[in-house]
């Protein structure tokens, strides 16, 4: 299978299975595009016939160069996973990450929140103990087999509302990572507020990442996320998100500035580049995931629109690259050379198996976007996994599993897209969020055209 | 090539063999939490690499 599309000027083709990406001239994009349904013959006279320009030595020369990478299999490589991935489902359930939601409440009140207003659904405010974290620790290092590196995001609600825990727990798994060979990489998720230079310098240390959350212009920002009583928070956090970002680049660490684009910023490229000139260098500004009765939820008909913005994005990316104004779009990474194995391509992100998320009274839950969803609790982390059932549905969903990504060119890259947002808009795991899977490919295609315009620009 | 210029080296196919420990960042853990980005993930894997 092939995914050829032309974009800023570059005719690319992507052969899926082998992952191989080509950049072509006009003639052999149209032929790779008959390639396989003609004999040579055809294809070469069609060619001739639609470029007089060009001479029939060229176009059997590049007709040669389409046989000689199918033959390298680099193009129209045939699927040889399918097979394997059914014993890939068999695989032991080993936990290597955890959303440790330290804190089911919040200090703001985000009008878009997946999580209830960090409420999570329940009836109050509930902070997790220092008990229970420890415990979701010990099963996180006892349930890792030989994984050495072990992920736990400090997420919320708000985590720096118990801040003094995540401390604890840091400590705590610093001084258990040593006893069972393990490596914890800590991170946390937050919205600013309290955040203060003795919270930065913890970080500093002991965070592999941080993620700030800010959606763009001041004025997006505060529409969406409000305080309690209604009163803006932007200029509240831009200084200390600035100077945050400046100690961690400075220290070679990682973070990002992460928003929400919803149908109130359609024009959401603006919010990225305002980021950028706020002088933020890593950016994440997610489509906003939302009942389709939300007012703020995007639709089916604003996808043209949305696509133009990543369009206009990449273009000033472009522009920006090489100059003090760069800066990256997470969206936008594509590792060609270094990136995943296809087991994780096939697999995803391992929610409910590799991937756990445990609320502050020990709840064991697929991923952050199913707390609360009491159907889908797996257990305990004082009695470990009590639905086997649930794991095993969640261990099967890879690429394979779901009819729609068996034929699109992007399931490699987003391996079958987030199971919470399917089951949210279809009420089944193994179907598709159609939007999402939409921005996803457009997305796609804009970050290999843009690792084509550096190459050209020198990268 | 004249016509073709290939952006990549690494071929999925490839790895097959050495694939599947595990070690590599899970997606929602990096700076999505609401969109599956799998693709920008690191290996890291040693014998992958």
């Amino acid at each position: 299978m092939i995914h050829q599309y032309k974009n800023n000027g570059y005719d690319i083709v992507l052969d899926v299975n082998s992952g191989a990406i080509h950049i072509v001239d006009d003639p052999t994009y149209d032929m790779i595009g008959e390639y396989e349904q003609k004999s040579k013959e055809e294809v070469i006279s069609d060619i001739a016939r639609k470029y007089p320009q060009e001479t029939e030595e060229d176009i059997r020369e590049a007709y040669d160069e389409i046989t000689q990478l199918k033959d390298q299999k680099a193009l129209f490589t045939p699927d040889p996973y399918q097979d394997r991935v059914i014993d890939y489902t068999r695989r032991p359930t080993v936990v290597k990450a955890m959303c440790l939601n330290v804190a089911h409440a919040c200090n703001l009140s985000c009008e878009y929140c997946f999580a209830d207003e960090g409420l999570y659904f329940g009836k109050k405010a509930e902070l997790m103990s220092f008990e229970t974290g420890k415990a979701a620790l010990d099963f996180l290092i006892s349930h890792s087999g030989q994984r050495r590196n072990l992920e736990v995001d400090f997420f919320g609600g708000e985590p720096t509302l118990n801040f003094d825990v995540v401390k604890q727990l840091v400590a705590y798994g610093r001084q258990r990572e040593k006893e069972a060979g393990k490596h914890f990489r800590f991170t946390f998720t937050t919205n600013g507020i309290l955040l203060n230079d003795e919270i930065m310098e913890f970080a500093n240390q002991e965070m592999d990442n941080v993620v700030m959350s800010i959606d763009g212009r001041k004025e997006i920002h505060d529409r969406m996320r409000p305080f309690h009583n209604g009163d803006p928070t932007w200029d509240i956090i831009v200084p200390k998100y600035q100077k945050f970002a400046a100690m961690r680049e400075a220290l070679g660490k990682q973070y990002y500035v992460r928003g929400t684009y919803t149908r109130y910023n359609l024009d959401f490229a603006k919010d990225i580049l305002a980021l950028a000139d706020l002088g933020f260098r890593q950016i994440s500004i997610e489509p906003v995931v939302a009942p389709r009765e939300a007012p703020y939820s995007l639709r089916t008909e604003d996808i043209p629109v949305l696509c133009e913005q990543y369009d206009i994005l990449s273009r000033e990316m472009i522009k920006r690259h090489g100059t003090p104004e760069e800066f990256n779009f997470f969206h936008f990474m594509i590792d060609l050379e270094g990136g995943p194995c296809v087991y994780k391509r096939l697999s995803g992100c391992g929610s409910g198996t590799e991937y756990v998320s445990v609320t502050p009274d020990g709840s064991i839950y697929p991923c952050h976007q199913f707390v609360g969803k009491t159907d889908f609790c797996i257990g305990d982390v004082y009695n470990g996994i009590s639905r086997d059932d649930i794991v095993t549905e969640f261990k099967g969903c890879n690429v394979y599993s779901r009819p729609k990504c068996r034929e699109c060119f992007a399931r490699f890259y987003c391996s079958g897209g987030c199971s919470a947002n399917a089951y949210n808009f279809t009420g089944n795991l193994r179907d598709v969020y159609e939007i999402g899977c939409a921005l996803e490919k457009k997305r796609i295609e804009c970050a290999i055209m843009l690792k084509a315009a550096y190459r050209e620009k020198g990268e | 090539m004249k016509h073709i210029e290939t952006l990549n080296e690494k071929r999925l196919q490839n790895t097959v063999e050495h694939g599947g420990c595990g070690e590599c960042q899970t997606s929602c853990q990096s700076a999505c939490k609401t969109s599956c980005t799998v693709g920008n993930q690191h290996c890291e894997n040693p014998a992958q690499r």
